[in-house]
């Protein structure tokens, strides 16, 4: 920081008072976790085409780059250059606030998000609650585009995006409450640390008696990023591609950029919540020589290995039959796994005061 | 029992666990991807691509200008006009191939009696203007210049099955 502050101090002559290192040094914070998100994100999006070219037994982007990896820098500098089109209709500052909204929405949450015992921007005491708050504020830049847009599919889009994001929301909570029972705390650090010691890095119960939350999340997590079983708010048969049918270049780019930041978010999340987030799986001492940043995101990778499996591998679910799952079969499992959970950290002692 | 065995199937996921295996299985599977520019799939003799007018080994057009092709043609896309030479053999003036008519039937090829005109196996001609896809007979007879060892061989080849 020294450097930084010298660099100050020359330009303006006198010393920063501490309210300024402090913006300064959180801001420079918030740029090296923003920076290499969106360096994730474009090298994600590559990683998803590759793994559903093989799936189909193609080979996917090749070309540009070796392996094709610059392909999505290709695709961005193109989509760079196109014209943003604006339909006679919209709302303009509606229109164009919503893809800036979602990629916000969806890059805030890393602001919570441990990489390493204290390497984290803000160790917020109400971490998960923050994380929950941040993904059901991403429905708004959804809902935001397809009002703005004034264009019917759209609007279909964003009002099924909606439902959709809040029917899901509310199992995933009740996911969430299960893991910080066991945990006694609401903050992302204490959730990771209290994985130690275990297989697997879960505190006695977390693989075994959340394993079944954890499948739950992960579906939940499908539905609430739009991915495939559950990308009914951009179904291509039925209304072309929902939300998003109006944008084009710049604006249609942020949007992807935020729905890939989600979707990484949700990968870290179900990395610390269920599988030790930078610990290694086993609590075995060699294996802390590798630094826990690779630790994470070697599950986050893996989990999203999983998303873009399972969108090769199952269709769209009907609307209705959505709305059954979430509510019918999520809520009811998850709030009597709530119910179980309680009772068992009751019943053994093992509840954290 | 059915009833348990449905719960249970639900419960486990067991489909959706089969159908995510196959997937896994497939992704490990070769890729059967061709890297169109660079690699090229493999052609039959029998393949109707660009079309060429032959030459005999002398230099001497093939066409007699007899016009089974012109009157075979289904989308009527070949123009053909004839005149008698100074040496007194019967020869096209004109041979037009309107490439944007046509349908790549391979009428043309089966009707002609001295293998004139034939469909060879480029498929790599598109233009930029509609024009040039409007082939005359100066374009065709390059065409079978610039084929022929490749359209010889093709005939060759397809001569035992006909």
């Amino acid at each position: 920081m020294g450097k930084y502050l010298d660099i100050f101090v020359g330009w303006f002559g006198y010393r920063l008072d501490d309210w300024a290192l402090l913006t300064f040094g959180t801001i420079l914070n918030i740029l090296v976790v923003v920076l290499p998100v969106l360096l994730a994100v474009a090298m994600i999006v590559w990683v998803d085409r590759k793994v559903w070219a093989a799936i189909h037994l193609r080979k996917g982007p090749n070309i540009v780059g070796p392996f094709g990896l610059l392909q999505s820098f290709a695709d961005g500098l193109k989509v760079f250059l196109k014209e943003t089109i604006i339909p006679a209709g919209a709302n303009k500052f509606l229109f164009l606030l919503a893809p800036a909204l979602s990629l916000i929405f969806g890059l805030v949450g890393w602001a919570v998000i441990p990489f390493g015992e204290g390497v984290v921007i803000s160790d917020l005491n109400v971490g998960i609650l923050y994380l929950f708050a941040v993904s059901s504020l991403a429905v708004y830049g959804i809902i935001i585009a397809g009002w703005a847009s004034n264009s019917r599919y759209a609007f279909l889009g964003a009002m099924r995006s909606a439902a959709q994001m809040v029917s899901y929301e509310v199992s995933i909570g009740f996911v969430l409450v299960c893991v910080l029972m066991c945990v006694g705390s609401l903050n992302l650090t204490d959730v990771v640390l209290a994985q130690k010691n275990v297989l697997f890095g879960v505190n006695g119960y977390f693989f075994s008696g959340l394993f079944p939350m954890f499948i739950i999340f992960f579906i939940s997590a499908l539905a609430e990023t739009n991915r495939t079983p559950f990308d009914l708010p951009e179904a291509e048969e039925e209304i072309v591609a929902g939300f998003q049918i109006e944008y084009s270049s710049m604006s249609m780019a942020l949007f992807y950029l935020g729905e890939y930041a989600n979707i990484i978010l949700m990968c870290g999340m179900m990395s610390i919540l269920f599988f030790g987030g930078w610990l290694p799986p086993f609590d075995w001492e060699p294996l802390y020589a590798v630094p826990g940043v690779i630790w994470l995101f070697t599950k986050m990778f893996f989990f999203f290995f999983c998303f873009a499996w399972v969108k090769m591998t199952v269709p769209r679910y009907r609307y209705d039959q959505l709305m059954r799952l979430g509510w019918k079969v999520f809520l009811p499992i998850s709030l009597v796994w709530v119910v179980l959970t309680s009772g068992y950290l009751v019943f053994f002692g093992r509840l954290a005061s | 029992m059915a009833v348990l065995d449905h719960a249970a199937r639900t419960i486990f996921l067991t489909e959706f666990v089969k159908g995510m295996a196959l997937t896994l299985k497939y992704f490990f599977k070769k890729k059967v991807t061709i890297n169109y520019p660079h690699e090229k799939g493999p052609l039959s003799p029998r393949f109707r691509g660009e079309h060429a007018l032959r030459r005999y080994e002398n230099g001497e057009e093939r066409c007699i200008a007899c016009k089974l092709c012109e009157a075979i043609c289904p989308a009527q896309a070949i123009t053909i006009e004839a005149d008698i030479k100074e040496d007194g053999s019967r020869r096209t003036t004109r041979y037009d191939i309107d490439m944007t008519k046509c349908i790549y039937c391979g009428f043309c090829q089966e009707a002609c009696p001295v293998e004139a005109i034939v469909e060879g196996p480029n498929f790599e001609y598109s233009t930029e203007t509609r024009e040039e896809l409007l082939y005359d007979k100066e374009k065709l007879l390059d065409n079978g210049d610039r084929w022929e060892s490749q359209l010889a061989l093709n005939i060759e080849l397809d001569a035992p099955y006909r």
